[in-house]
């Protein structure tokens, strides 16, 4: 059995699902959780809900704001003296940006974009893709401990009947050290949606929108059924859309529950980018377009026509 | 003023990706190499730098296959001053990467100011390198880079995060910054650059030389395979307008009683 830390990040006031769905899948080990600033005991309670034992809050100065070093500092000093066999995280925006630094205070690796894993006899070993999802390969970790892992959102998904945990939460006393490169402002971002990691729902549009204007259509569908927009490629390349709106290999890698790709083509690195969502819905009018390869559910149409009627037909699902 | 750039070589975004039969890797004898699309950022980042402090020196750092300079080149064919590439297999894994950048920029002699990478390389995707070397060379860093601003010794980075946010950092140099897309727009090497990069100074080292060993990896790839394929799914045709109202109908109704996902 394995000993493990789960550090989670709070949005909100809530730790995000990618926790729960570690935590879930970590049944049959022991784990904490690790969590920067205060938490709410309704939070304590749903970590502790889907498995965790000791929730540890991590609390002192220049901790309010995520810094690379003061997060990384603050945890490697908490981490230092327990004895955690392995240290998880979300592979999101700041998982990213911290659990290599944090890995390599301790001389460790980490497996990094992980989308499945097993335990056997107390020992890690990871499933993840690369080349952007056109494979996948088994990963493993070797060297100084604790090993560091980070999972990709909406990869694992929820266990639907969790073993609780204790819950136990209490406070630590953290310190971030020193912390040269420090946050001065925030831009917010124009959309208030869930980013396209996250999303479970996406509607992505490609170069057949023909120019930004025509995104509207979208966000009108995605509105109705909570999707967040994403473009290809194509369309962020044609300037319809802003890059932190691309999905494929050089830009998100996603993995919503349904995806509607309008107007895509379905070049090689933008199937590599969302081949692993559950559901997929393709329409194009193009009938050869490759992306009608990968479609759950293909329709031959005039994305102009076809998406306004989508829309309505939702609303009418969903009693809008 | 010492800019290094670190670059990787990775196949083409429309390489198909073929595992060998052993599952150890992948196929690397028909791929087209090309520079990592986030790393060409980090050169043009490098060289709009040199544009405004003309004694800057731009170097490029590689760790990768010898067989094939293409990135080196190309980067300094676009105005990088001299390279320095490590021998390795193509399959390294982060943490030995960058302990080996660290080894070469120390070998080097020269004390870098500025170290610019790309976000991440699209080949294994680990999102890794710029941090880990940042933390070996305790310098502070930022990644997802869209804005950079040096004026002297002070920087103002941009880091996107999700939704397109952007958090804004000060820091001074020496620094690490991994460049996303959007932070600029690359040049294209010009045909002098491409014939003046040929005579510009290419270091060739060895992983020993740099102070890299087999003890160095933390991170093991095996059973490489290719992703399960679907089976093919439904298409309707909606081609015809007055169809078009019960086709996607048809489908909004298998996506709650098949799909199950609305």
């Amino acid at each position: 059995m394995a000993n493990v830390l789960v550090f989670t990040e709070v949005h909100d006031g809530h730790v995000k699902p990618v926790t729960l769905e570690i935590l879930g899948k970590l049944a049959g080990q022991t784990a904490d959780v690790a969590v920067i600033g205060d938490l709410s005991a309704e939070q304590v309670s749903l970590l502790a809900k889907n498995g965790a034992q000791n929730v540890h809050k991590l609390k002192g100065a220049n901790l309010d704001k995520y810094s690379p070093e003061g997060y990384a500092n603050a945890l490697s000093e908490f981490i230092k003296g327990k004895n955690y066999d392995y240290v998880f995280g979300g592979a999101t925006s700041m998982g990213k940006d911290l659990l290599p630094r944090l890995a390599t205070k301790f001389d460790a690796g980490l497996a990094s974009d992980v989308v499945n894993f097993t335990f056997d006899g107390g020992s890690f070993a990871g499933t993840r893709p690369l080349f952007a999802g056109k494979c996948l390969a088994k990963v493993e970790l070797t060297g100084p401990k604790p090993h560091f892992v980070s999972i990709r959102p909406n990869a694992l998904g929820m266990t639907a009947n969790p073993t609780a945990g204790s819950g136990t939460a209490s406070d630590v006393n953290a310190n971030a050290g020193d912390i040269r490169a420090a946050i001065k402002e925030m831009i917010k971002a124009t959309s208030t949606k869930v980013d396209l990691t996250e999303a479970n729902i996406i509607v992505t549009g490609g170069r057949a929108m023909k120019n930004a204007e025509n995104f509207k259509i979208l966000n009108e569908l995605a509105d109705v059924i909570g999707a967040t927009v994403g473009a290809s490629r194509a369309a962020v390349d044609s300037g319809f859309a802003p890059h932190a709106m691309q999905v494929g290999q050089t830009g998100k890698t996603v993995a919503p529950t349904l995806y509607i790709a309008c107007g895509v083509s379905g070049a090689i690195q933008h199937l590599a980018g969302m081949r692993t969502s559950k559901v997929i819905v393709a329409i194009n009018s193009d009938p050869d377009a490759p992306i009608f390869t990968r479609a759950d559910y293909g329709i031959v149409g005039d994305l102009f026509q076809v998406v306004p009627v989508l829309t309505e037909e939702f609303k009418k699902l969903l009693g809008k | 003023m010492n800019i290094f750039v670190c670059v990787k070589q990775v196949p083409d975004t429309e390489t198909k990706i073929i595992p060998t039969s052993d599952g150890s890797f992948i196929e690397t004898a028909s791929i087209k190499w090309i520079m990592n699309p986030y790393d060409e950022f980090a050169v043009e980042q490098a060289l709009l730098v040199k544009q405004t402090n003309p004694a800057a020196n731009v170097t490029v750092v590689r760790v990768g296959s010898t067989k094939d300079t293409e990135a080196l080149r190309t980067a300094m064919a676009m105005g990088a001053d001299d390279a320095i590439l490590v021998d390795a297999a193509d399959n390294l894994d982060s943490y030995s990467i960058a302990k080996a950048l660290k080894g070469a920029i120390d070998k080097s002699g020269k004390k870098p100011d500025l170290i610019l990478t790309g976000k991440q390389a699209i080949d294994d995707d680990a999102l890794q390198v710029p941090q880990i070397l940042a933390e070996m060379l305790k310098l502070p860093s930022v990644a997802v880079v869209v804005g950079f601003e040096l004026s002297g010794t002070a920087v103002k980075a941009k880091r996107e995060v999700e939704g397109g946010a952007i958090e804004v950092y000060e820091l001074s140099t020496p620094c690490v910054i991994a460049a996303n897309k959007g932070l600029n727009t690359p040049r294209y090497a010009s045909l002098p650059g491409i014939m003046k990069a040929k005579k510009k100074p290419l270091a060739q080292h060895s992983l020993a030389d740099v102070g890299v060993s087999d003890a160095d990896r933390r991170v093991k790839y095996s059973g490489f395979r290719l992703p399960p394929e679907k089976p093919a799914g439904k298409k309707f045709d909606a081609t015809d307008a007055t169809k078009q109202r019960e086709v996607v109908a048809q489908v909004v109704g298998l996506l709650r009683t098949e799909a199950k996902v609305i």
